[in-house]
């Protein structure tokens, strides 16, 4: 080859033009100017009509609705023997699950009549749920649930804490009866995947505190209520795993059965349900985790566990006894999220055996499994083997300390705490709140829809107009719009501490390694448990709620930020690199850029995450409407206007949900 | 061989594939006749097969060739309705599958096709040896039955040793291997390969290929076969059939396609083949001239210019070139050398050698 030569003549004529692929002009827009425009329109209206028109109203006052639906909450409780739907379809899932849920109580946790112990002693739990673990999930996670459990025990919430994995056990046990055969006609018929996906769109937009009253309309106060609440919110991610896991089964492999000659029946059985098998079982997973979640909160109808303790602690400013309850949830937590971890990542290898130790594992399994049996008899006929013992007891020294611990802090601290509550009340949450709730309501109505059309187009504008008249026909626009005050507040400190963290971990391969398993642990842990240091830290206040809600949004939006910038094409980047970039230059004009999908869809799921931990917040002195919602469930005469916050949360979700959404699909490009 | 129609291993008569919502309604009016850019632009919809008819000979070797988005790969998933047709027939040893029942073709797929995929499509949470018997064991076969003959065919493509590997522990062309031995397990009249060299490095993808070659030898199957390589069309097409945006340009066999190609696409695309390589004497001949010498060597037409070219260089006088007894032309050293030597000029300097192969 000679280098030096001058390239040829370019050929004659160049015969094959490469098509070029159709496509739509993309419109100009100025989204940014826009915005701007209309923030400084606002500001203005607010200055000419602040104070007219807010609709704010007095915390016992009523609306028409309030009252009307305290009227149908007496009519469902009066007609509850007299309305066949009432008595027969609603009252049998009612009794079955009571039966089922005391059933298991009495068998591992409760007083079965007349013992005065379970028929199951603490033993035998422990023996039988390790062994459980370790056939599902191996020795790791076996000696896992021992320590546990037996911490359960030495934290003083034995009861408590059985009793919520009877819960969670058996809400996620009727997800996994419903959820994937749900799963897996979804992942086989288009219509009913285009039917039910908006229903699960909705229930897992709906924050978990405003699925409470209308359940405790229908099925009134108790166990059944908690796990049927429990289910209803953990079924959508079990069904969407599912049926995605189905679904990615790779094309040509499914393509290569079809050419064949499978019937369905055996794409299913021999290609789709095995290749899908590791993803359904993260399926539950995460099944569980939300199952846990909700169950602890499900306590504020009156479902048992251990979040009774946690709320209890909670609504009396224990901060001791609220860490102590809180620290035995986290560790359920952990238990839980580890094991079905493991099960998953076993169940591959399992498949993968010689038969020569599949025969070793069913005789290791069943020596276990006779150890496991023993147990359980020594705890049935023994009172020292089916009663927790009093010692040694680790819970209650240890809520003194942390209740000791934490007036001295308090009495410390104090100053830096109230000064970043003023800086961040006085500097963001006065101001907005101001232009949110004393703006009259058709003004900050119309900025909403001006908004979101700017953002997302059409579309959203009109689920924006009809979540905009839900709000307005509850009668508590003023609530919910000191709700989204609150939410933005929080919502904006998540994003800027996930951008900064998210990049640095896209960016950084051992910042990822250090910082993801502390993201993961946070992710598992329920709602509940973040309120606990946040009310230690700045007592009962609206910026309480801010705090665990940004603690609770945090871990989600930094990790869609971190996969978004790792998943920009590393060829750009060297491209990039290559023309002389500096680190600065790449993070913000190429990999924030290219991330920005990501970014806007961090900010989707910081927004959802905060509004239900905001909603949560009106437990400890948040006002707005969670507040409402919790008052509802003590006062009688409240329970209507708990309800329709609780509509005013779903409606304000929604908005919320769907102008980003269409934000982060218009995003994708350009 | 003939390739009478009655006797065709594969008939496809006027095959039409559109992609989009009302794309049936599209045949028979002038949008049909549009380009595929204009169609799209104007109904959505995507012209991705336009009226194709071929029919490939039982035991042949039948390539289709083309760029990507040519439709070649559409066009081999309609003959087994893994995508369905539009329009038109395929008739598959004298069962039309365009009106086969969802049972019957079913039973064509088990039987009497099988496919061989570009990104092998194995099935990674089974052995080797169980992907290979896969095809087997949906049509219902006994264990032992489907295990000896899926280690009669592992041992065929030369994977004794690996039966009991998983396919993520196998390299990429040992997966095409076992992807091979799927497809030779149920026996099937016809083999369809949708390029199922061209996710492989090319030593490896020239190893498969003549791995493909000698088991059409051993085992004679009828073979469709998918690629956008030319060389490896020439090297094992007994035909090609080039494909430019879901039409045919021209079939042919590959001397016919390197010496006369159908129009400036074609001949754009053959340019950088070595002619010697696939030319047979009857596109390097000439009519005598007047006087020049008849008493030179006698040669079959369908020998390969570079197989034939020493001995033509060492005569002294013209061969002569017969099909069977019939006289055809003759060709001395000029010829041959214009084919030889032009060509070695070609890769340094561009423009292709004028009037070679052209058939006048």
């Amino acid at each position: 080859m000679t280098v030096t030569a001058p390239p040829p003549e370019s050929k004659p004529q160049a015969k094959v033009v490469e098509e070029q692929p159709f496509v739509e002009e993309a419109k100009q827009r100025h989204t940014r100017l826009l915005l701007l425009a209309t923030f400084v329109a606002w500001v203005v209206g607010w200055a000419l009509w602040k104070g007219n028109h807010t609709l704010a109203i007095g915390g016992a006052e009523l609306t028409d609705l309030h009252r009307w639906l305290n009227d149908v909450r007496d009519d469902f409780d009066n007609s509850r023997d007299s309305n066949f739907f009432l008595q027969y379809v609603v009252g049998g899932i009612s009794d079955a699950i009571d039966w089922v849920v005391t059933f298991l109580q009495e068998l591992f946790s409760q007083p079965a009549f007349p013992r005065p112990v379970p028929e199951v002693g603490w033993l035998g739990v422990v023996g039988l749920l390790t062994w459980l673990a370790y056939a599902l999930a191996g020795i790791r996670s076996a000696v896992l649930v021992a320590a546990s459990l037996l911490l359960f025990g030495f934290l003083g919430y034995w009861e408590d804490s059985i009793d919520l994995l009877i819960v969670t056990a058996a809400a996620v046990g009727i997800c996994i009866l419903i959820g994937l055969p749900l799963g897996i006609w979804m992942a086989r018929s288009k219509i009913a995947s285009a039917a039910i996906t908006p229903i699960l769109d909705l229930l897992q937009t709906v924050p978990s505190f405003a699925y409470l009253t209308p359940l405790v309309l229908v099925f009134g106060i108790g166990p059944a209520s908690a796990v049927v609440v429990t289910l209803i919110y953990a079924l959508p991610p079990l069904v969407r795993i599912t049926e995605h896991g189905l679904r990615s089964v790779s094309e040509t492999t499914i393509e290569a059965s079809s050419s064949m000659g499978v019937t369905r029946l055996q794409l299913l059985r021999k290609v789709q349900l095995p290749m899908a098998r590791r993803t359904i079982i993260v399926g539950v997973n995460q099944c569980t985790m939300a199952a846990l979640s909700m169950a602890t909160i499900a306590a504020l109808i009156n479902g048992p566990g251990l979040g009774q303790p946690v709320t209890k602690a909670l609504q009396s400013l224990d901060v001791g006894t609220a860490f102590v309850s809180g620290l035995a949830i986290v560790i359920m937590a952990i238990m839980l999220d580890r094991t079905t971890t493991a099960a998953s990542e076993r169940s591959e290898l399992l498949a993968r055996r010689g038969p020569g130790s599949a025969q070793r594992r069913r005789i290791v399994l069943a020596a276990t499994g006779a150890v496991a049996a023993a147990l359980v008899y020594v705890s049935h006929t023994y009172l020292w083997a089916a009663e927790f013992p009093e010692e040694p007891d680790l819970g209650r020294p240890l809520a003194e300390r942390v209740t000791s611990f934490n007036d001295w802090l308090t009495g410390n601290i104090d100053e830096t705490t109230n000064a970043l509550k003023d800086l961040v009340s006085y500097g963001l949450l006065n101001p907005l709140q101001a232009l949110m709730a004393d703006s009259p309501w058709w003004l900050v109505a119309a900025v909403l829809l001006v908004v979101s059309y700017l953002l997302g187009g059409w579309r959203p504008v009109i689920t924006t107009a009809i979540c905009e008249a839900v709000i307005l026909g509850t009668g508590l626009w003023n609530e919910t719009m000191r709700t989204l005050t609150t939410t933005l507040v929080a919502t904006a400190a998540v994003m800027a501490i996930a951008v900064a963290v998210g990049v640095w971990m896209g960016r950084n391969k051992r910042a990822d390694t250090i910082v993801r398993p502390f993201l993961d642990a946070f992710q598992t842990m329920p709602p509940f448990v973040y309120l606990v240091p946040a009310l230690a830290l700045f007592g009962p206040s609206r910026f309480t709620a801010i705090v665990a809600a940004v603690a609770y949004g945090v871990p989600i939006a930094t990790k869609l930020i971190a996969d978004g910038i790792r998943g920009v094409s590393p060829t750009s980047v060297e491209a990039a690199r290559a023309a002389g970039t500096t680190a600065w230059q790449m993070i913000s004009k190429v990999q924030l850029p290219m991330a920005r999908a990501a970014v806007v869809l961090a900010s989707n799921q910081g927004l959802l995450y905060v509004l239900s931990m905001v909603v949560i917040g009106g437990l400890v002195g948040g006002s707005g409407l969670g507040y409402l919602v919790v008052s509802g469930f003590s006062q009688a005469q409240l329970f209507g206007k708990g309800l329709a916050a609780g509509i005013a949360i779903t409606a304000l979700g929604v908005m919320l949900d769907r102008i980003t959404q269409h934000a982060a699909a218009r995003s994708g490009r350009h | 061989m003939t390739t009478d129609s009655s006797e065709a291993a594969l008939k496809v008569e006027s095959l039409w594939k559109i992609f989009g919502s009302k794309a049936d309604r599209i045949l028979g009016t002038p949008d049909a006749d549009l380009s595929r850019k204009e169609l799209q632009a104007k109904t959505g919809c995507v012209m991705a097969v336009k009226d194709v008819s071929f029919e490939v000979a039982p035991g042949e070797v039948f390539v289709v060739m083309g760029l990507s988005g040519s439709g070649k790969s559409t066009l081999v998933r309609l003959l087994t309705r893994l995508i369905e047709p539009t329009a038109g027939t395929v008739v598959m040893n004298g069962d039309e599958i365009t009106a086969a029942s969802e049972d019957r073709l079913r039973e064509i797929r088990r039987h009497h096709v099988a496919m061989v995929f570009q990104h092998f499509g194995l099935l990674p949470h089974r052995k080797v040896i169980d992907n290979v018997a896969y095809g087997l064991e949906i049509r219902g076969e006994d264990k032992q039955t489907r295990l000896a003959r899926s280690q009669e065919m592992v041992d065929l493509v030369g994977l004794s040793g690996y039966e009991s590997s998983y396919p993520d522990q196998l390299s990429g062309g040992m997966q095409q291997r076992v992807g091979l031995a799927r497809a030779l397990a149920v026996d099937p009249e016809l083999m369809m390969f949708d390029e199922p060299f061209s996710a492989l490095d090319p030593l490896i993808r020239r190893d498969m290929q003549n791995e493909v070659i000698r088991l059409h030898e051993e085992v004679g199957k009828t073979m469709v076969f998918i690629t956008h390589d030319l060389q490896e069309a020439l090297k094992l097409g007994d035909r090609i059939l080039i494909m430019r945006d879901g039409e045919i340009v021209q079939i042919g066999t590959p001397d016919e396609v390197v010496g006369a190609p159908a129009d400036d696409y074609v001949k754009d695309f053959v340019s950088e083949v070595p002619k010697s390589h696939v030319l047979t004497l009857k596109w390097v001949m000439r009519e005598p001239r007047p006087g020049e010498s008849l008493e030179g060597k006698v040669m079959q037409s369908d020998r390969i210019v570079k197989d034939a070219a020493r001995e033509i260089l060492d005569s002294d006088d013209p061969v002569r070139v017969y099909d069977g007894d019939e006289f055809l032309g003759v060709v001395d050293d000029d010829d041959i050398l214009r084919v030889v030597v032009a060509e070695e000029d070609e890769p340094g300097s561009e423009p292709a050698p004028v009037g070679l192969g052209k058939s006048s």
